[in-house]
């Protein structure tokens, strides 16, 4: 039955010169992985499916729930409960069958990322949390991967393609280059927090499926290096262009296994008044491109060898700012107090281009709760 | 010499308004600073900045009539 219903089924895209039997073929021979079945990855990838891509891979460990009903049109009432990427893997083949789909009904982490998606050529991001987002950002990098962004607000939304390897040998701009280090976890709202009409993740998820077929058949101009941002209630499109920036590829892990050494949880979920918490410092605290600072005067017990540190006292700590080089700073005194003020002279001095901490409740607090 | 400022996302509630003119700013830092006296909660947080339609990043220096877009990341999904 697919044979003969094949052409049929495109024959209205096909008709159009610029896509035709060849960009049908481009969109059979393609495979786009859609990451988050939610209110931008399920209009995506209905449409995506509709347009016979020829394998399409869903990622999602989330139930289906009533309150996606709203914004997550591939469900009904009858799949609350159900795995989003199972159901939806099911709706998609009813959709169409000629099409491949493989199911992930998994948590997206740096430890599986690199396997799920070297297996596809496009990528879309429809997570709702930034530890996914530079996870896949990093991964699209690390893989050469082209990285469709779709990103909400309340009533606004942003569009990317990101990372799209370019055969001038030009370096393409990635989510990193705009915003280079994650917002704390009390600056942003979440969808849950904030709210959202259905529409708007409907029409940038339309978009994101959009942007994907013109990038595999070649037509049009995708937003390649370039950001879009769209405002629902004054119908507003705002477009910049996205330059690379010197330091953005320092940031992103070397490799696969620095990937997979990242914590990107923890990466995306601090407070900003510095404090980190002791289960967070035990976490982080092997990590590469981390300066421990021990800000105590000289000779303070207890002396500290359970890790490396340095040793730059309060006192001296404007002097000796150059002696510290890592990205992520941790300082420490006895009870919390002195590193929270040293903190804020080195926030002060690095701005927002370094990650810097206090250990809460010191190293006292730490000791007794070892 | 005029600056247009646009303010995405949540920066416009925290400012208020979704545009701002201010005049006679040499710099991108100098802006910033003024933007964060006028919008204190402005400082605490992560914005891309665009000039003319172009991200930058370090201090820029403005000149003639320009728009600059503050932008800040969206996590929604």
């Amino acid at each position: 039955m697919s044979k003969q219903t094949g052409n049929e089924r495109y024959q209205r895209q096909i008709s159009l010169k610029e896509l035709g039997e060849s960009g049908q073929q481009k969109l059979k021979n393609s495979k786009v992985l859609v990451v988050g079945a939610g209110g931008l990855g399920c209009p995506a990838l209905l449409y995506l499916a509709g347009a016979g891509i020829g394998r399409i891979g869903i990622v999602d460990f989330d139930l289906v729930s009533l309150s996606n009903l709203h914004r997550q049109v591939l469900f009904s009432v009858n799949d609350i409960g159900l795995s989003k990427s199972m159901r939806g893997g099911d709706i998609l083949g009813q959709i169409n069958p000629d099409i491949e789909i493989e199911v992930f009904n998994q948590k997206l982490t740096n430890t599986n990322a690199l396997d799920i998606l070297s297996g596809f050529d496009i990528i879309l991001d429809g997570t709702d949390n930034f530890a996914s987002r530079y996870l896949i950002n990093d991964a699209c990098v690390l893989l050469n991967k082209t990285l469709v962004y779709g990103a909400i607000s309340r009533f606004e939304g942003q569009l990317a393609v990101f990372n799209k390897p370019s055969s001038n040998a030009e370096i393409p701009a990635n989510y990193r280059d705009l915003f280079p280090l994650p917002p704390a976890d009390d600056e942003v709202l979440n969808c849950e927090e904030a709210g959202v009409i259905g529409v708007l993740p409907g029409i940038i998820g339309t978009m994101m499926a959009n942007e994907t077929i013109k990038l595999i058949t070649g037509i049009g101009e995708p937003l390649l290096n370039r950001l879009l941002t769209y405002n629902s209630l004054n119908n507003h499109f705002f477009e910049m262009e996205l330059l690379v920036m010197p330091d953005t590829a320092k940031m992103i892990p070397s490799d696969a296994d620095a990937f997979k050494a990242f914590n990107y949880n923890w990466f995306c979920n601090l407070h900003s008044n510095f404090e980190l918490r002791h289960e967070d410092f035990e976490l982080i605290m092997n990590e590469k491109d981390i300066q421990i600072v021990d800000v105590r005067e000289q000779g303070e017990e207890p002396a500290i060898d359970d890790f490396t540190h340095i040793h730059i006292p309060l006192s001296h700590l404007k002097e000796q700012i150059p002696d510290i080089d890592a990205q992520t700073i941790i300082l420490f005194c006895q009870s919390g107090k002195r590193s929270s003020s040293a903190a804020e002279i080195l926030s002060k001095h690095f701005g927002k281009s370094r990650k810097i901490y206090s250990l809460k409740d010191g190293i006292a607090g730490w000791q007794k709760n070892k | 010499m005029q600056v247009q400022i646009m303010f995405f996302g949540q920066l416009a509630d925290i400012t208020g308004t979704p545009e701002l003119i201010l005049h006679d700013i040499p710099d991108t830092d100098t802006l910033q600073e003024t933007l964060h006296q006028l919008y204190p909660a402005l400082a605490n947080i992560k914005y891309a900045i665009a000039l003319n339609k172009k991200t930058i990043q370090g201090n820029t220096i403005l000149s003639g009539d320009t728009n600059i877009a503050l932008l800040p990341p969206f996590s929604g999904g």
